[in-house]
């Protein structure tokens, strides 16, 4: 062996050694991920793992939850105790979750079509019961997965493989619907807000009960190329244009519309308090 | 086949252009791998307006089993198309739709079922649905799902079935590969599949009906005895169907299940969908070796033609019936078939049942050489095999 290669050798474990922050919360093996390049789950996943490092929560504590579709994946890549249920049953499964281990941090992250359409039963309910956990939704507006097909958040006549001309379904505005069903924090975000993201998910881990973080972000392959909205960084872009932050605000007020132009309002929309199902239970249990 | 066309066309295309030519009033479905490009490519068709039929895309497997029992009971013509987790889900409805006798024809594009979640192809799906009271078409290629799609739906309609059809088509490995296939003219297809003239529509509003209402143990037996009437009714209807549609392309359907060089063969495989074209290579390169072997396909899974079946197996020297599923702490599905159609004989042929392909592994010609190979062995001890699984 040269001294040369011998020196280079020896510099070698110093320049690899250095451990990225996300690294200890995910599963370094299943890496590279599936997802697309300009997709915007990759830097949803790094914020939620960067939310966990900034609030110490000790990875054993953690159950991240996921149903089917690209958002569903991540359950796979967590290196927590991490559970990838059935199309739509996230919530159901995460609620059994929380029930058996009360002190356990219990994150579902999901997809739109996964939580909206065919789980969307649960997640109201779940909201109405105030069970304990965070539900994370990444709305690209369509059932990336399966190949681009609208879905509960399509805008109105934007075009999906289903909706070749555009889609006359009237879309779910999600900051209204979990606060209309319950939900004790809800936000919302774009990928393009990556601080803003973690914080919101700081804070809604942070809370007891029910809370809510959507986060708009491209799909360039299921829906961006589509609907003319160019790569992933274009739609970023048009979302630093189009967002408004407007904390407090009516979530009544925060639909989204296909028009590119339109604004598209941001940030936390409910704060609130109310006692938890475990909480309910508890105490009435007690009283009888 | 003379009168149609030619084409290169996966088996999406082939499922959504034979909907297109039968032309439901209502279609209602939710995306799931391998099935979701049917229902894109029927919506490009309603959407360019070239079937006039009504598609939603509901909020999930179990809805749209739903909207279309509400629409084949309003009297509407009524499809549908699903796989694995989807029909899973659709299950608890899919009962109410044979009890009900609605006329819905389903395209299932057979996956694995979860866990682990997988996307292949197996027949698990379907095989779960084999008690509801739908009536089972398994293809082996686009062509016969083409065929069956059309024919299904005459069958289904037919005054003494009413019973919904599903058709299924492996995933994968018949959705998404390009075949040759002809389609009929589409107003060939519209003369044979004619006008749905629904019996009891809810919405005949002149002659009011209540459907779907409790049913105590007064009545409920012999309801469910008229659902066995209508499906005793089927492979006398389908062979009727059969008889129509070729003379309408010009094929050569006459039975309910397909034989291929069965009249001296010693050996046997039986297979449903794809891998029966596999084992039909294998039958060929054997026969040139001077070997008597044969292959049996059933088309019609349910109801299953034990009789006729019976008849072509009894004086063969061994079969293997090759199941796609498990029906875990029994045998395979259709081996099970083979075998009660068998049983009370006393000269019969030595049965074997292998599990194959399961969550979309692949089976070579030569692993069913080595099946063939197996009946050969007057000694082979009767157990399951599991072909190309690591043990
Ligand atoms: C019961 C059932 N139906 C359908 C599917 C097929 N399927 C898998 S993912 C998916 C949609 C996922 O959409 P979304 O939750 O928005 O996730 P994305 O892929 O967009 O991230 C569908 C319909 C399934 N797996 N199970
Ligand atoms: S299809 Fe869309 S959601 Fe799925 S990985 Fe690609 S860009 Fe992301
Ligand atoms: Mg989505």
């Amino acid at each position: 062996m040269t001294t040369e290669l011998k020196q280079k050798e020896e510099v070698k474990p110093e320049l690899t050694s250095a451990e990225h922050p996300a690294t200890k919360y995910l599963r370094e093996e299943r890496l590279p991920h599936i997802w697309c390049s300009g997709c915007g789950l990759g830097s949803a996943v790094t914020s939620l793992t960067n939310a966990y490092e900034k609030l110490e929560i000790p990875i054993d504590d953690i159950g991240v939850v996921s149903g089917i579709g690209c958002t569903g994946r991540a359950a796979g890549y967590f290196e927590t105790d991490s559970y990838h249920t059935t199309h739509g049953r996230a919530i159901p499964f995460a609620t059994g979750l929380k029930l058996s281990n009360p002190e356990m941090n219990v994150t579902v992250f999901s997809g739109d079509g996964d939580l909206f359409a065919i789980g969307g039963n649960h997640f109201i309910h779940a909201a109405r019961r105030n069970v304990d956990m965070t539900v994370i939704c990444v709305n690209n507006y369509n059932f990336g997965m399966t190949g681009g097909q609208f879905g509960p958040t399509t805008p109105q006549g934007a075009t999906a493989t289903t909706s070749p001309y555009g889609n006359y379904e009237d879309p779910f505005n999600l900051p209204d619907l979990a606060a209309s069903a319950g939900a004790i924090y809800v936000a919302r975000w774009t990928s393009v807000h990556a601080r803003r993201i973690q914080q919101a998910m700081e804070e809604a881990l942070s809370k007891r009960g029910f809370s809510f973080v959507e986060i708009l972000s491209p799909c360039p392959t299921g829906y961006g190329r589509k609907n003319d909205l160019g790569e992933g960084i274009d739609e970023l872009k048009s979302y630093q244009d189009r967002t408004v932050i407007k904390h407090g605000s009516d979530p009544g007020d925060a639909e989204i519309e296909r028009d590119p132009e339109a604004e598209i309002v941001v940030g936390k929309f409910v704060e609130d308090d109310r006692p938890t199902y475990c909480d309910v239970a508890d105490d009435y249990l007690q009283g009888q | 086949m003379s009168n149609g066309n030619k084409e290169v066309l996966t088996g999406h295309q082939v499922v959504a252009n034979a909907m297109r030519q039968v032309e439901p009033d209502v279609v209602a479905a939710y995306p799931i791998t391998p099935q979701s490009e049917i229902v894109e490519y029927f919506s490009q068709y309603v959407a360019d307006g070239k079937v006039d039929s009504e598609v939603i895309t509901v909020e999930s497997e179990h809805s749209a089993m739903s909207a279309c029992v509400g629409s084949a009971a309003a009297g509407a013509r009524t499809m549908t198309a699903t796989a694995s987790q989807g029909l899973a889900l659709m299950m608890e409805i899919v009962y109410i739709a044979a009890s009900m006798r609605t006329p819905i024809v389903m395209a299932v594009a057979n996956r694995a079922l979860s866990g682990p979640i997988n996307i292949h192809c197996d027949h698990s799906d379907s095989m779960a649905a084999r008690d509801s009271g739908v009536i089972q078409l398994y293809g082996e290629d686009a062509q016969e799902a083409y065929e069956f799609t059309l024919m299904a739906q005459r069958l289904a309609e037919s005054e003494d079935v009413l019973l919904p059809v599903m058709v299924t088509l492996d995933g994968f490995t018949l959705t998404h590969t390009a075949q040759v296939a002809e389609l009929l003219p589409d107003r060939a297809v519209s003369d044979f599949v004619g006008e749905y003239d629904a019996r009891y529509p809810l919405l005949d509003v002149e002659n009011p009906t209540t459907q779907g209402p409790f049913d105590m143990p007064d009545y409920y037996f012999e309801h469910k005895l008229q659902q066995v009437d209508a499906m005793d009714n089927v492979p006398d209807r389908f062979l009727q169907v059969q008889e129509e549609f070729n003379d309408l392309s010009g094929g050569s359907y006459d039975g309910l299940f397909e034989t291929y060089k069965m009249d001296d063969a010693d050996y046997a495989v039986i297979i449903l969908g794809s891998t029966a074209g596999t084992a039909k290579v294998v039958v060929d390169e054997l026969r040139e070796e001077g070997k008597k072997v044969g292959l049996l396909k059933p088309w019609l899974f349910r109801p299953f033609p034990a009789e006729e079946i019976k008849d072509v197996l009894l004086d063969k020297e061994a079969v293997a019936v090759l199941d796609r599923s498990l029906s875990f702490g029994s045998s395979g599905p259709l081996y099970l078939e083979v075998s009660s159609a068998l049983s009370g004989e006393d000269t019969k042929p030595r049965l074997y049942n292998y599990t194959y392909g399961l969550g979309g592994r692949d089976i070579k010609e030569d692993q069913i050489a080595e099946v063939f190979e197996d009946l050969e062995n007057p000694d082979l001890e009767d157990k399951m095999r599991y072909i190309g699984a690591r043990q």
